[in-house]
């Protein structure tokens, strides 16, 4: 029966009911307060006169980098931090005074640190000094009576071995900043810790980064461990495997010295770079516990740009080396055939202007090979002229060039390529067929990074397939073992029937192998090398200037590029370089290449070590 | 409408109660946060000041019109703090990790407080029609069941497991005191605990850690577990009579965590000792003792199901919040009614009296 109110009886039974299971709640929480208060009382008393229970945190190590062959790249150093407890470091001046005499660190220095903190909790460890060294350190610790309150933590630091080496693809840690911390993005990090900023140390964040552990520790008055109560271990972070190979990037290093540019290095069979050499580069070390500002200005005001990776940052013309693509694209639209010939006078005549060839007084009759070989603009001005801008950069594309490679790295740059929908889109203004014929040559809008010159080498000497270059081989499981991180991954294939790459890779043999090849000074002995040099206009010179005898102003020069794969039958390595302003491919970008392959062979032994003889 | 019968009728004793625990939480928060050396403190003392002042005004507010017109506007109560929750959840604050907060210009609140009281408002409308001497069937749990269902899982999404599960002590509290049948409730209990190792196995492996650390704080002795063995050292270093008056050292070397939201009673025992804590508790004893009897006066079946809702309400968030500073009850973020900082919390608590005064002075009406 539904009921219209309560009935009375009904419910001061309920609600005595009620009443009886507050009552005993109650009866519960008073008895452990008396527990907790009187029983109790005197021993958490003491506890809390010295407030003696304090966490101390474990950290994690933060995993190692090794190259391919496992060679030490990165590792962590022990720190010594000296540090103090306000709580137990009284009197405070007193102290401080004591701890500059041993330690000889100024004691404005000591005090600064300690009025800067003022409002902090007392009982944490504020940071005095990072970083001391072993004989500070000896003396605070055998002093430690006469220091109450100072105690040293050790933590490890992130050390670079190989001092700016492979700087840009490794990267560096930095303090996490706010942004970052409220993100989400890194959980277990607190204010204060180091993160990866740039490079593998960023993308692999997640691997490097260990877990923080930590203790629960009862203390004396004077802040001296007692004991132990309980312990959570850290995790370590996981060691990483690159794919470079040092000893090629060290060599690659060597020869940028002094130069502007780039070095990538492929393993065609599967993507994995095995140099990445940017030049100038910068001591990674100057950055673990912040840069000073000093420092940072002076690296972002030199003028060849020492914080860009120029092998996945660095936009340039492709010039010559581009003349590839063209070769593909002709031959698939049956513009030309292997046995095409072309007449070069040293200029073509297009409209009203005159295109000229590199080569002044022209190459004479010239077939497809030839045309590679000797790199005549002429040959590819027409095949450029017949093949049109938008089935140029169909290949182009198919090629590869136009977005990023899909790198690990941050901050790929995906280059260029113009079409004639880009050019009215971008500029209001439709496509000039005179310009196809710069776009053919590699000049005018086209961009490419050296890295997707890499990859479409490699795709070349390993029979047309473009794979995601990768820089990290594998990660050291926590039983020692190893896991591969992933198979290769193919991105594409190359846009060229078996015939087309046939004719376009003996074209490229005969760049370095060939008679009159412009790259013939690098040849190896015992291998042959496939390659093409290329000479990227930086600036648009009137003919008589660039005929002058006076050497050309170091920013108007132009940048040299080389792109190579080596042995040319069965490939174990491609390489791109470039040389900003380096003037000629065949002089300045190739032998930065020959050298690369040299050292990269003879490590295989796939050619005899060589003395070095001055040639 | 509002007569002079309603005024002589008006509840001082509860009202009396109510700004005792007040004052006694004003004076603890003034301790926790100026002792303890946080930053801006006093902003904290003064906005809960104004959050007392809101309080007693929503309160009063509560008191003007006829609860029996809560009953007819329950489900648009419900359906408003429902809305709120799944906004918490699309466009919430994060803070360590849950969404628990709106944003609300320049201050945040905290949905689910107010969904403690529109969940009991709801129920005791359902209940109220469906009461009998021989107690609730199975058809009759169906209903509330649902009503419970939708808040609960908002709730856990953000995720606050503490919360949700306050709401649901409260739905069952309430379902036990309209009453049930007696197979119903055997039924239940043994679908209950027949349940619990069937859900233990479905679990993933990281989620039974985080049970078992809710349950057992030692587990994670660097988070949960060094804050009970703070709070406990805090509390049994008490004694007797206390510290004195802004003389805790635990508090005052910041050493307890959340001393001025959830841990606030480790504040008064340390100062205060065995002494206080039971002053405040006894304090506490006569609200719930009032609240009850106020269901008890109560002419209708809604009036008196809301009254004893809004009581077990308080209850539970004082049983939870003080066993679990003390260890005796896992690590959730429950506030101690009226006392613990917080504007949500107090807007809830305050308005939740308003309501039982708004029952208790209309005692005699007939309705």
């Amino acid at each position: 029966m539904i009921m219209k109110g309560p009935d009375r009886e009904w419910l001061k039974r309920r609600l005595m009911g009620g009443a009886f299971f507050m009552l005993i709640a109650f009866a519960v929480l008073t008895a452990r307060l008396f527990y907790l208060q009187i029983i109790e009382g005197e021993e958490y008393l003491r506890l809390s006169e010295n407030n003696c229970i304090r966490l101390k945190s474990v950290e994690a190590s933060r995993g190692l980098i090794y190259d391919r062959n496992g060679v030490l790249l990165v590792d962590n150093r022990p720190s010594f931090d000296l540090k103090i407890v306000f709580k137990d470091a009284r009197p405070i001046h007193k102290t401080l005074e004591t701890l500059a005499g041993f330690t000889q660190i100024p004691l404005e220095e000591l005090q600064a640190k300690v009025d800067g903190s003022k409002g902090g909790a007392k009982y944490k460890p504020l940071l005095l000094k990072k970083g001391i060294s072993r004989d500070q350190l000896a003396l605070v610790e055998s002093h430690s009576f006469d220091l109450p309150g100072v105690l040293v933590d050790v933590e490890p630091r992130r050390n670079y071995v190989y001092k700016k080496s492979a700087a840009h693809l490794i990267g560096y840690l930095g303090q996490i900043n706010g942004g970052e911390l409220s993100s989400g993005k890194y959980p277990g990090v607190r204010g204060g810790d180091s993160i990866g900023k740039y490079g593998a140390e960023k993308v692999f964040e997640k691997l490097l980064r260990g877990k923080r552990g930590g203790r629960q520790v009862e203390v004396d008055a004077s802040g001296r461990l007692v004991r132990v109560l309980k312990t959570v271990d850290s995790v370590p972070g996981k060691n990483l495997f690159l794919t470079i190979d040092n000893t090629l990037q060290q060599t690659a290093e060597a020869m940028l010295q002094g130069k502007a540019g780039a070095i990538v290095a492929l393993d065609p069979s599967n993507g994995d770079v095995l140099v990445m050499a940017s030049n100038p580069s910068f001591d990674q070390n100057d950055f673990i516990g912040g840069i000073s500002s000093k420092k940072w200005k002076k690296l972002l005001a030199h003028p060849d740009r020492p914080m860009s990776n120029k092998a996945i940052q660095g936009e340039y013309p492709p010039a010559s080396t581009y003349k590839m693509i063209t070769a593909i694209a002709a031959l698939e639209e049956g513009v030309v055939d292997a046995s095409t010939t072309r007449f070069c006078s040293g200029q073509y005549k297009f409209g009203n202007r005159a295109y000229r060839c590199w080569k002044k007084w022209g190459h004479g009759e010239l077939d497809l090979l030839g045309a590679i070989e000797n790199s005549c603009d002429v040959y590819f001005y027409r095949a450029g002229e017949e093949l049109g801008v938008d089935s140029l950069a169909q290949y182009a594309k198919g090629c590869g060039l136009g977005k990023g490679t899909g790198i690990e790295l941050e901050h790929e740059r995906p280059g260029l390529v113009p079409t004639s929908a880009w050019k009215k889109k971008r500029y209001g203004v439709p496509w000039q067929p005179g310009e196809t014929l710069s776009i053919a040559i590699g000049q005018g809008f086209n961009l490419v990074t050296p890295l997707q010159m890499a990859v479409f080498t490699a795709a070349l000497g390993n029979g047309g397939t473009l794979y995601r270059p990768r820089i990290l081989k594998s990660v050291q499981t926590l039983n020692g073992g190893m896991s591969d991180v992933k198979a290769p991954e193919i991105i594409g294939g190359l846009p060229a029937g078996k015939e087309t790459l046939k004719i376009v890779r003996k074209g490229l043999l005969d760049v370095v192998q060939g008679n009159r090849g412009t790259a013939r000074s690098i040849r190896i002995k015992g291998v042959e090398i496939a390659g093409k040099t290329g000479t990227a206009q930086v600036f648009s010179l009137k003919k008589k200037d660039r005929e002058s005898n006076k050497r050309l102003d170091y920013k108007l020069r132009d940048h040299a590029w080389f792109v190579c794969y080596a042995p040319a039958e069965n490939p174990v390595i491609a390489v791109a370089v470039i040389i900003e302003h380096g003037e000629h491919g065949s002089t300045a970008a190739a032998p930065v290449a020959g050298a690369v392959l040299r050292a990269y062979l003879e490590e295989k032994g796939m050619i005899e070590r060589e003395v070095q003889v001055k040639e | 409408m509002f007569d002079r019968r309603l005024i002589e009728c008006f509840d001082w004793g509860l009202l009396v109660i109510t700004l005792l625990i007040a004052s006694v939480g004003l004076g603890v928060l003034y301790s926790a946060v100026t002792a303890g050396e946080i930053t801006a403190t006093h902003v904290l003392f003064k906005k809960q000041f104004v959050w007392m002042g809101a309080g007693f005004f929503i309160m009063f507010v509560s008191v003007l019109v006829h609860y029996k017109y809560l009953d007819k506007g329950s489900l648009a109560i419900y359906a408003g703090c429902i809305g709120l929750l799944v906004m918490v959840l699309v466009c919430g604050k994060y803070v360590g990790g849950s969404r628990r907060w709106l944003a609300l210009g320049a201050f945040t609140m905290q949905p689910s407080e107010l969904m403690k009281l529109s969940l009991i408002i709801m129920i005791s409308s359902v209940y109220s029609g469906a009461a009998s001497e021989e107690g609730l069937g199975f058809r009759d749990l169906i209903r509330p069941g649902l009503v419970l269902a939708l808040p609960f899982m908002l709730i856990v999404k953000q995720p606050d497991l503490g919360t949700a599960l306050l709401l649901l002590f409260i739905t069952a509290c309430i379902t036990l005191f309209v009453k049930v049948e007696k197979r119903v409730f055997i039924t239940c209990a043994s679908i209950c605990a027949a349940a619990v190792p069937l859900v233990w196995f479905v679990l993933k492996d990281y989620q039974k850690a985080r049970i078992l650390t809710f349950l057992n704080p030692d587990r994670d002795p660097l988070g949960a577990g060094y804050h009970i063995i703070q709070s406990k050292i805090a509390i049994g270093s008490g004694m007797l009579f206390g510290k004195g008056y802004l003389k805790g050292t635990q508090n005052a070397l910041s050493f307890l965590p959340e001393q001025h939201t959830d841990f606030i009673l480790s504040v008064l025992a340390e100062e205060w000792g065995l002494l206080g804590c039971a002053v405040l508790l006894f304090l506490y004893f006569l609200l719930l003792i009032w609240g009850l009897n106020i269901s008890y006066s109560c002419r209708d079946m809604f009036g008196s199901i809301l009254a004893f809702g809004i009581t077990i309400m308080i209850f539970w968030q004082i049983f939870i919040n003080v066993g679990m500073i003390m260890g005796l009850m896992p690590v959730v973020g429950v506030p101690l009614p009226l006392i613990s900082y917080g504007g949500s919390s107090v807007i809830t608590n305050m308005a939740g009296i308003g309501i039982l005064m708004n029952i208790s002075m209309r005692r005699f009406a007939s309705s």
